[in-house]
This record gives C-alpha cells, sequence and structure tokens, in this order.
C-alpha cells in the first residue's frame, strides 16, 4: 500500500512499489491525461510532478511517490485558467494533442521558475518532449505569451 | 563541502572529500549492495596501503604510468559521459550528446523541468538503453566541471590535482572519493547492456593510489 | 500530367461526379441516417440531415465522417457547415460518425481519412448539410408565422423575419424543421460572401487537449475491460510454433495468455502486468523466409536495379537520344530507408465482442476497411460492429492500414479472450511493428545544353509497392504502375522536353505503408535535390532555374517567388550559414520552401529558419494551414536529418526514440509559412509541407559546405570538417 495525494486528493494504492507511477495514475486511478509515449523517459508525454517537480512518470516507481505530493495535467488549474493553457488555446498550439499534457507539465516548471524565459531556456527546458505534430515553434510562442500573462497578472 | 559531495561521476569521484566519506562510506556501503563487493576491496586496499606508511615516494615515471593507467578508467563512458566538455551529459558507447541537450544547471543536476532525477531514479531501471539511476546522479557543477571528454591524461591529470579546479581537495581525498563514492561505484554497476570500464575498481583505486605514492606526477 | 496523375484525376472526376457531384440529398435526410437518433432524451437532439443535429438546449452538433488526428478537421468541417447554417458558432460542437455510407468520402467510397484529402472532399458537402438545415430551419419558422421563408433571413442561430423582426432559435425550430422536406437544390454562398470560411479560427479541441479530458483511443476505459499486449513475431512472416506461458502467467494480474494468428497476446488487469507477463512468454518461432531481408543487401541490390530499365511510368519525347546530344551529362543516385510513422500515441483498440454485436474504440482513420475487418473475425455482419471513432494521437497514415492490423489484431485477442479488451502497442511494438514507408532507390541521369539548360531527364525509381495486394490495388496500380511509386517523378512540373521515368517494384516481406506524404516523401527530395545538382552543373542558380523551368505553371511559380521573396533569397547571410530552395507539387497543393542551415565543424547540421509558401486553393481554416505547414516541416525534418529503420536477417534494428529519435525543440528552427490567396477548390495541406524540406536542407547543405547530400537521413559523419 502507497499513499500520496493526487491534485490534491490523497490516495491509497495496491499497486506493486516498482510499478510506474504512469500506470498507477492511468489504470488504478483512471486519469487519463498523462499519457503513454515511449516508457523510457523518452518523449516526455508522461510527465507529472512530484512536489512540484517535472518527473517522467514512465519510469518513476510509484514509490517514489509515498507520501509526495503528485499533480497532473488535470490538476493544473480547474478551469482552464493556467497561463499556459490560456496561452495554448489562445495560439492553438496542440494539433493531435496527444503530447501536449506532458509538454505543459514540462513548461510549467520552466514558468514557475523562469518569469522571462528567453528562447534558449525554452530549449533547455522543453527538448525533453517530443511533439510527432511539430509543434515546437508555438510551444515556443505559447511559452512567451503565457509568461507575458503571467506578469500581467501580478502586475494587477 | 557538502555540496562537493552531491556530486557525481567518475571525475568527481576524484574530488570529494574523505572527512565525508569518512562518515559517509558505512551507509553508503549499505546502500548499494553491488558496490559494496568493490567497496570491501578498496578497503583491503587503502588498508595495505596504511600499512605501508604514508610517506610519499617522487617516481615521476611510476607516477606517470599509474596515471595512464587510471586513465583509462576515467575516460571510459561510464566515467567520461558525465564530464563533458560541453555543458550536456553524453550518452552511450560513443559518447555521443544526451539526446534531449539536457544541460548541466549551476548544480550540476539539470534546469527547470529537465532535472537528472525528472528520468533517473535512485537506482539503475531494468532493460537495455533503460535510465540509469543512482541517488546522487548528476554532472559536476558549472564552477568545476572537471572535464575528461576531450582532455589528454595530462591535461586532466593537472585539472585534477588543482585546488582551484578541484574543490580544494587534497590528494588523500582524491583517493577516498574514488574509493568509496557511491556515484562513482555505479560505473562498476552501470546497468544493462552498458560496458564496464577496463580496470574494476580495486584496480583502478590501485593505480590512483599508486600515483599519490609516487609523487602524483602527471603524464605529459 | 503522367499517366498516374492523369489517372488519379480521372478516377477522382468519375468518382466525384458518381458520390460528390450530384448530393444525393435523400441519402442524408434524417430516417435513413443511424446518427440521428436521439441519444439524450433530456436534451432533445433532432437531426435535420446526417451531419448536424440541433438540440432543444440550442446546442448545434456537426457528425464529423473524418478522423481528428491533428489535421484541425474537427474544426474546419464545423466551419464549412455552419457558413450556411448560420448558427452561433459558441454551440458548435463535434461528434465522430459512425460508419455507415452516408459517411463515405466523396472520392474514395469508404469512410476514411487520408490522402490529404478531407477538406476537397468535404469542402461542397458540408456547406450543402448547412444550407440544406438552415433553408428547413426557416421553412419551419416560415410556417409558424405563415410568411414566405423569402422575407426571412438567418442569423447566428436565430431565424428573423426581416419586416417584422420576428425571431425564433434553432433550438425552437429543430423538431418543425426535421418535418420539413428537404430542398433539392441547395444554392450556396458565393465565396466573396463567406464569414466563416477562410478566416482564421481557434480550434475547438484546443481546450480539451490543454486540461487532459481529450479523449483517445488509449484513454478508453469500458467496464469489466482487460489490457492486453502481443508477443508479435521477430521476424515480418514469422509464426508461433509452440509457447510456454506458465511463467507469464504467473506474474501478479496476468488473468490469460492466448494464442492469436499475430502471435501470443497476455491479457492482464493493466497495461503494466500485461507487459511484464509478455516478457517472460516463452515462444519458439518459425521464423520463415523474412529471415533473409537485410537493408544491407538490399541497399546493393536496389542500386544494382536503378541502373536498368524498369517499367515506363512516363515517357516524354526522346530522352535517350537527347541524353546522347548532351553538351553535358550528370547522374546521380539518391537513397531513403524504411521509416516508422511513430504517431505519439501508440496503437490501440479495445473491443467489447459479445455474440451478435461487437463495439469498437479506436483511433482510426479507415472506419470501414476495419469494420468489415472486425466483422469477419467476430463472425458478425458489419452492421453488426459499431465503431467509435475517438481521437487520435497521430495518424501519418498508419491508422488507415489497408490490412486493418490492428484492428484485426484486437479483434482476435477479444474473440480468445472472452471479455472486453483493449490491445496497447508498445512504442517498440510500434517502430518495429512493419508498415513502413518504404524503402527507395532513385537513379538519375540529366542531359544539359551548351547554355546550361536541362533538356534531358531519365529517372529510374526502385521500391516495394504500397497498393499492389490491398484493396486498392486495381485503383491505385496500372500496368504494374503503383501510382504512389511515381507521384511526384512522374508528374513533374517542370518543363524538361525529353523525359522518362521508370520504375522497379521488388517485393519482400515487410510491410510497407503510405507514410505522410506517400511517395512524395522520397521523390520530393530526389528530384529536387538532383535538380540542384542540374543547376549547379549548368551553372545557374537554383532558384533562377527552377523560375525557368516552371514558366508554364503560374501557380507553382507564384508559390516559388513568394518563398523566395520573403526568405530574401540571394541576401547575405551570417558566416557559415547557407540557403536551399525546393519545390513540390503533391496532393494537388503547390508548396515551395527555403532553409537557411549550417553545419558545425563535427558535421552537426543546425536549420535556423524555414520559409514555405502555399497554394493549397480556398483555405478553410487559414490557421490550420500554417499549423500543417508547420508540422510537416518538422515531420520532414526528422526524417531528413534522423531516422531509418534498417532490418538484419529479419530483425528490426532499432526500438524506441533513442535509436529512431525525432527532432526536439532546441533543434526545431524558426517556421513562417505564406499562403497564396485562392478561391479555387480547396487541395491538400496535410502532407504537402514534407516534401520539400529535406531538399531544401540538402542543397542549403551544399551552399554551405560543397557536399551533396544524396542519402537521407543526412548523417553527421558524412559532413564534418573537423
Amino acid at each position: 500500500m502507497i499513499s500520496f495525494t493526487v491534485n490534491g486528493k490523497p490516495v491509497t494504492v495496491e499497486d506493486p512499489p516498482s510499478t510506474p507511477l504512469l500506470w498507477v495514475i492511468r489504470d488504478s486511478l483512471n486519469l487519463t491525461g498523462t499519457k503513454y509515449g515511449c516508457g523510457m523517459a523518452l518523449c516526455g508525454a508522461c510527465t507529472v510532478h512530484i512536489d512540484g517537480q517535472a518527473v517522467r512518470s514512465c519510469v518513476a516507481p510509484v514509490s517514489r511517490a509515498e507520501g509526495k505530493k503528485v499533480t497532473t495535467i488535470e490538476g493544473i488549474s480547474p478551469d482552464l485558467t493556467h497561463p499556459l493553457q490560456q496561452a495554448w488555446i489562445e495560439i492553438d498550439v496542440p494539433q493531435c494533442g496527444y503530447c501536449q499534457s506532458g509538454q505543459i507539465m514540462s513548461a510549467a516548471v520552466l514558468l514557475a521558475e523562469n518569469s522571462a524565459p528567453t528562447d534558449k531556456d525554452i530549449d533547455e527546458a522543453m527538448s525533453g518532449n517530443i511533439c510527432r505534430c511539430g509543434t515546437y515553434p508555438r510551444i515556443r510562442r505559447a511559452i512567451h505569451r503565457a509568461a507575458e500573462i503571467k506578469t500581467q497578472r501580478g502586475a494587477k | 563541502m557538502t555540496e562537493g559531495f552531491a556530486k557525481k561521476s567518475p571525475t568527481q569521484i576524484a574530488l570529494v572529500v574523505l572527512a565525508i566519506l569518512t562518515v559517509c562510506l558505512p551507509a553508503l556501503a549499505q546502500q548499494q549492495a553491488a558496490p559494496a563487493t568493490a567497496s570491501n576491496s578498496v578497503r583491503a586496499v587503502l588498508a595495505a596501503s596504511a600499512t605501508a606508511g604514508s610517506g610519499y615516494k617522487s617516481d615521476a615515471a611510476a607516477a606517470q604510468a599509474a596515471f595512464n593507467r587510471a586513465w583509462t578508467v576515467f575516460n571510459s563512458p561510464r566515467c567520461r559521459n558525465c564530464h563533458p566538455s560541453g555543458d550536456a551529459p553524453l550518452q552511450g558507447e560513443d559518447s555521443h550528446v544526451h539526446i534531449q541537450d539536457v544541460k548541466r544547471g549551476a548544480d550540476g543536476r539539470g534546469v527547470y523541468g529537465m532535472r537528472c532525477n525528472t528520468c533517473h531514479q535512485v537506482a539503475n531501471l531494468p532493460g537495455a538503453n533503460m535510465p540509469p539511476g543512482n541517488p546522487k546522479w548528476s554532472l559536476p557543477p558549472a564552477h568545476m566541471k572537471m572535464v575528461i571528454q576531450g582532455e589528454t591524461a595530462g591535461e586532466f591529470c593537472r585539472q585534477l590535482k588543482d585546488p582551484a579546479k578541484n574543490g580544494q581537495r587534497t590528494l588523500a581525498q582524491i583517493i577516498e572519493h574514488v574509493s568509496s563514492d557511491d556515484l562513482v561505484g555505479w560505473g562498476w554497476n552501470p546497468g544493462d547492456g552498458r560496458t564496464l570500464p577496463p580496470l574494476d575498481r580495486p584496480e583502478f583505486v590501485a593505480a590512483m593510489k599508486a600515483w599519490v605514492d609516487n609523487g602524483a606526477a602527471c603524464p605529459q | 500530367m503522367s499517366a498516374a496523375t492523369e489517372m488519379k484525376r480521372r478516377e477522382f472526376l468519375k468518382a466525384g461526379a458518381a458520390l460528390g457531384g450530384g448530393l444525393l440529398i435523400s441519402l442524408y435526410i434524417p430516417e435513413f441516417v443511424p446518427a440521428a437518433r436521439a441519444a439524450d432524451p433530456a436534451a432533445k437532439p433532432v437531426a435535420l440531415n446526417a451531419f448536424v443535429r440541433i438540440g432543444t438546449d440550442e446546442s448545434v452538433t456537426v457528425i464529423s465522417n473524418h478522423s481528428e488526428m491533428g489535421q484541425g478537421i474537427y474544426t474546419s468541417l464545423p466551419m464549412l457547415l455552419n457558413e450556411e447554417l448560420e448558427a452561433d458558432w459558441a454551440r458548435i460542437r463535434v461528434e465522430s460518425a459512425p460508419v455507415d455510407a452516408v459517411y463515405n468520402h466523396t472520392v474514395f467510397g469508404i469512410m476514411m481519412t487520408g490522402g490529404s484529402t478531407t477538406t476537397n472532399s468535404e469542402y461542397d458537402r458540408f456547406r450543402k448539410m448547412g444550407a440544406m438545415a438552415r433553408i428547413m430551419l426557416v421553412g419551419a419558422a416560415a410556417q409558424s408565422w405563415s410568411v414566405d421563408p423569402q422575407t426571412c433571413r438567418a442569423e447566428k442561430g436565430f431565424v428573423i423575419h426581416t419586416s417584422t423582426g420576428r425571431r425564433a432559435s434553432y433550438g425552437s425550430l429543430a423538431e418543425a424543421a426535421s418535418k420539413i422536406t428537404p430542398p433539392k437544390d441547395i444554392p450556396l454562398k458565393d465565396p466573396k460572401d463567406f464569414t466563416l470560411v477562410g478566416k482564421p479560427m481557434h480550434r475547438l479541441d484546443t481546450p480539451s487537449k490543454t486540461n487532459g479530458t481529450a479523449q483517445f483511443g488509449l484513454d478508453v476505459y469500458i467496464p469489466g475491460m482487460l489490457t492486453a499486449v502481443v508477443a508479435r513475431a521477430p521476424v515480418f512472416g514469422g509464426k508461433v510454433v509452440s509457447f510456454n506461458a506458465d511463467k507469464a502467467k504467473a506474474v501478479p494480474g496476468v488473468v490469460n495468455v492466448v494464442q492469436v494468428p499475430s502471435g501470443v497476446a497476455v491479457i492482464a488487469k493493466g497495461f503494466w502486468p500485461a507487459k511484464l507477463g509478455r516478457e517472460k512468454l516463452e515462444i519458439t518461432w518459425d521464423e520463415g523466409p523474412g529471415t533473409a531481408v537485410s537493408t544491407a543487401d538490399m541497399r546493393e541490390k536496389f542500386s544494382a536495379l536503378s541502373k536498368t530499365p524498369g517499367l515506363v511510368a512516363r515517357k516524354v519525347g526522346d530522352p535517350a537520344t537527347a541524353l546522347a546530344g548532351s553538351a553535358k551529362t550528370i547522374t546521380a543516385e539518391y537513397e531513403v530507408p524504411y521509416l516508422a510513422h511513430c504517431m505519439m500515441e501508440p496503437l490501440n483498440t479495445v473491443v467489447d465482442l459479445h455474440e451478435d454485436r461487437c463495439e469498437i474504440w479506436s483511433g482510426t482513420q479507415f472506419q470501414t476497411g476495419d469494420r468489415a475487418a472486425a466483422a469477419k473475425v467476430a463472425g458478425l455482419k458489419p452492421e453488426q460492429v459499431k465503431i467509435h471513432t475517438t481521437l487520435l494521437g497521430g495518424g501519418f497514415g498508419r491508422r488507415a492500414n489497408p490490412a486493418s492490423d490492428f484492428v484485426t489484431e484486437a479483434t482476435e485477442v477479444a474473440k480468445a479472450a472472452k471479455a472486453p479488451v483493449k490491445v496497447v502497442w508498445t512504442r517498440e511494438d510500434d517502430i518495429r511493428g512493419g508498415w513502413y514507408r518504404p524503402m527507395w532507390y532513385d537513379h538519375f541521369a540529366a542531359g544539359l545544353d551548351a547554355s546550361g539548360n536541362p533538356v534531358a531527364w531519365t529517372h529510374t525509381i526502385v521500391g516495394q509497392s504500397i497498393m499492389t495486394g490491398t484493396m486498392f490495388e486495381s485503383f491505385g496500380v496500372k500496368n504494374g504502375i503503383d501510382s504512389t511509386s511515381v507521384e511526384g517523378a512522374a508528374d513533374i512540373l517542370y518543363g524538361i522536353p525529353n523525359l522518362q521515368v521508370d520504375l522497379h517494384s521488388p517485393k519482400n516481406e515487410v510491410p510497407v505503408q503510405w507514410w505522410r506524404s506517400v511517395g512524395h516523401s522520397h521523390t520530393g527530395f530526389s528530384v529536387e535535390a538532383f535538380l540542384n545538382e542540374v543547376a549547379h552543373a549548368g551553372g545557374k542558380d537554383p532558384y533562377q532555374l527552377r523560375r525557368t523551368l516552371l514558366a508554364g505553371q503560374p501557380r507553382m511559380l507564384a508559390v516559388l517567388d513568394l518563398a523566395a521573396q520573403k526568405a530574401n533569397w540571394g541576401s547575405a547571410l551570417p558566416a557559415g550559414r547557407a540557403r536551399g530552395i525546393a519545390t513540390h507539387f503533391s496532393f494537388d497543393s503547390y508548396v515551395a520552401q527555403v532553409a537557411e542551415v549550417s553545419v558545425e565543424k563535427d558535421g552537426t547540421v543546425r536549420v535556423h529558419r524555414v520559409v514555405a509558401a502555399v497554394d493549397c486553393g480556398q483555405t478553410v481554416n487559414p490557421d490550420t494551414v500554417k499549423a500543417q505547414l508547420e508540422g510537416g516541416i518538422i515531420f520532414g525534418l526528422t526524417a531528413a536529418l534522423k531516422t531509418e529503420i534498417t532490418l538484419d536477417r529479419g530483425r528490426v534494428q532499432q526500438r524506441n526514440f533513442h535509436d529512431y529519435p525525432m527532432l526536439r525543440m532546441f533543434e526545431s528552427p524558426a517556421i513562417e509559412v505564406y499562403i497564396v490567396p485562392s478561391t479555387e477548390h480547396p487541395t491538400g495541406v496535410g502532407e504537402p509541407g514534407v516534401p520539400p524540406v529535406a531538399p531544401a536542407v540538402a542543397n542549403a547543405i551544399f551552399a554551405a559546405t560543397g557536399k551533396r547530400v544524396r542519402r537521407l537521413p543526412i548523417k553527421a559523419e558524412d559532413l564534418r570538417s573537423a
């Protein structure tokens, strides 16, 4: 039995401790926004936060979450108001959309730590997430835009 | 000092401080089953060396030969890959740049959502090409890069000995680090599908010890 | 026009006349429409035809007969429909259509998504369906007000009687409207009056793709569902001889292990135990003749074959004589490898099979074929099989499988498991699973006249046929020539007076399939890169030579000029950088691209900027057109710089993104897309962005380094300077 919180809700799961967190989130907790893409931490589609830090849930054993706060894409805002969600919608970033949960979760850490990321910062923060549809130019624009939105909100 | 301990791989290996390691060694040995055997051997080497006395000889040729031997380990992919000349770690037997172009970061542990432990766990994951792991998985920090990639044995040796570049480590502290650091030990327990360094750890430590004992002269 | 293209055009026109041109309105009226039945009695959705339902709650549901795989069709089709319906855009919802003949592609005659043809197929039909519904709504309002429908207008979800200002909402009129006889003649707006079509609109599916609620096939969970992974033969065509599942069954969570035609399925209470169980299977395989396939050998054989005459796909003038009489001749050989599609969502399908019915959830591009295939396996009639098309986490052609491989297999597993089951492919299964873009060799010879202009051009192509042996063979293979093997080569737009294109179609066990831009994915590269060799040999600027050769092609010429102008062709660049240019005509669209590239000392290619211009006829959602071009360029760059599938003794050598790497953010160039305004019938945008980027990059590399790239992916070791 492993206990942690997911998006603020306490959960206890019976999966073996070595089970990747991804499959616990999807198959046991039925939160399907977190995606399977490679199973080897190569594509970033499965990115979640553990205590605010980005983690590839496809390779992180669920034991790593014990006692910690896990945030998935479903928990990033209750109502599409996260600056990244707003920017993603404004710029129409997604195509197929499958990788975008992971993209946003990676970008969220960037934005939390850097309120005005440069293109170089974006390269360094986002190159662990693959988008096969090729939305990189829009992701880049949207992160810049989200930083603006965040700054504007902060100024209010 | 403790931040130095938090470092990563082989070069770094050369860095952590004796005092800290003395305290930590038993705990580390307990943590990792596989390196424990190596650590035992290492301790035997250290014990032998202690009985032999601490007086350094000054035999430059012998020291250089010993360091060249140790260099084959430093310059193996297991050590070199985390001691890059740039700011991205390397991967594979061919030491290609880490395909996500992961960055070192100030503390050697990555940046933003691309921290080392975003992907690397506290232990190796089973399966070829799966992320290797260690509790201390990281690169040397930005202020002390301890570069292996592209260096010659001599260049690296001078870097290793330079207190300004090695975190003010003494030779004894360097020996202790390569002998007992947990992350250094990962090089001999690298997970599925990765080659081992050309020397085993006791041989490597013995070479380093011989280098120090013979006056720690660097190859040209 | 090449024979192949002419054939396709003829087929297109014939099929269009039969299926799309006349619009048999009776096909679309509610009583014949299975999708039209109300699902939610409270809201009372009322079907006005097969493509739109109006709810008494004012909701407007557009039924999409095409799969949303990223190309934005769940927004573009509603835009077309609502251009005429005049509903409140904020009320529009989209639902995927069930399988029914009414939803067949207007050209292909089956329900499917592919060939960059959706907008082309639906441009008229969706507008007519919107207009039909509007006319019925107006008719219902006019009836209730006892006025002439001509005195009413429709606006933002209301019918308004112009002279009195009386208003009735679509929701309030829906039931009455459904009883109005649909009109036979449906006039459509003049494009100059468009208010939606051609205007950039936000995608309807974006919000759900930013908060985790978008439902892909992998996200389908139904009661009692188990998860399966299948151990497939290590060599294409291999069969199970025997297996021992004792250790697999001992894995906690594994429920069952069953043999299916494609291998051995491990069925478990979730993906992870299924995968662990599969690792414990002990299987003896009969690997079959596929073990003879090694790409290293194929390269030699293809290369030799490319220097021999093949079946003639197109011949203009007398190329042999012209070559012999040329002032200068050059030859070159180009090659590209097998490629996997690598959609980010690995293949998967959920099957709930009962004695008398079967329900399937899948992100598929190929509903009619998949339904027939599943019915065959299940021993049911196609009508007893219901397919729910989920969102697709990428398609790129792979989910329109001519053998319905992933749906067939999932149905086999469900049948053997006697339980609802989701079959999941791992990334390794996907990359090693075949159905690749074929490996191709292209051998060229060109003859130049004394002033450096090409007067003769021969091109011999070697590669497996995609369509032979599929249901598309009669449509796409004529006289041994698979039109997709020679597209982009036999129909080049350049005015070269003597030209011949030959084809060899060797066979082997490796299954091949359409991969975003299909044949154009190799001909775009080889033709455009070789054309640069011709330009160089003749001492011409690559852009100017193209201008000369495109004199009779005003649409391509306009696109070429626009790209060159926006990229500042000819202007100075920072040291070490150079430009390359390419055009390509595919899926009836015209594209030109200019790539700006530098090559590092270790041979690493950096693509800094790509400028693209496109003429795809009337755009529906211009922002989507731009997005598709951007995506096509990134997709093409991955093929140009990164990926190849190789086989050794039948075994695929790659398995995941570490050895089949995708382009990443730090490697992604700045991209600018410019659209040439047009009111021509819309043409493809999903694929045409792909072909020109590899040659544009290769040509830029030559400009930067003097080194010719004739093989993809481009390898750093070939370009190393230090």
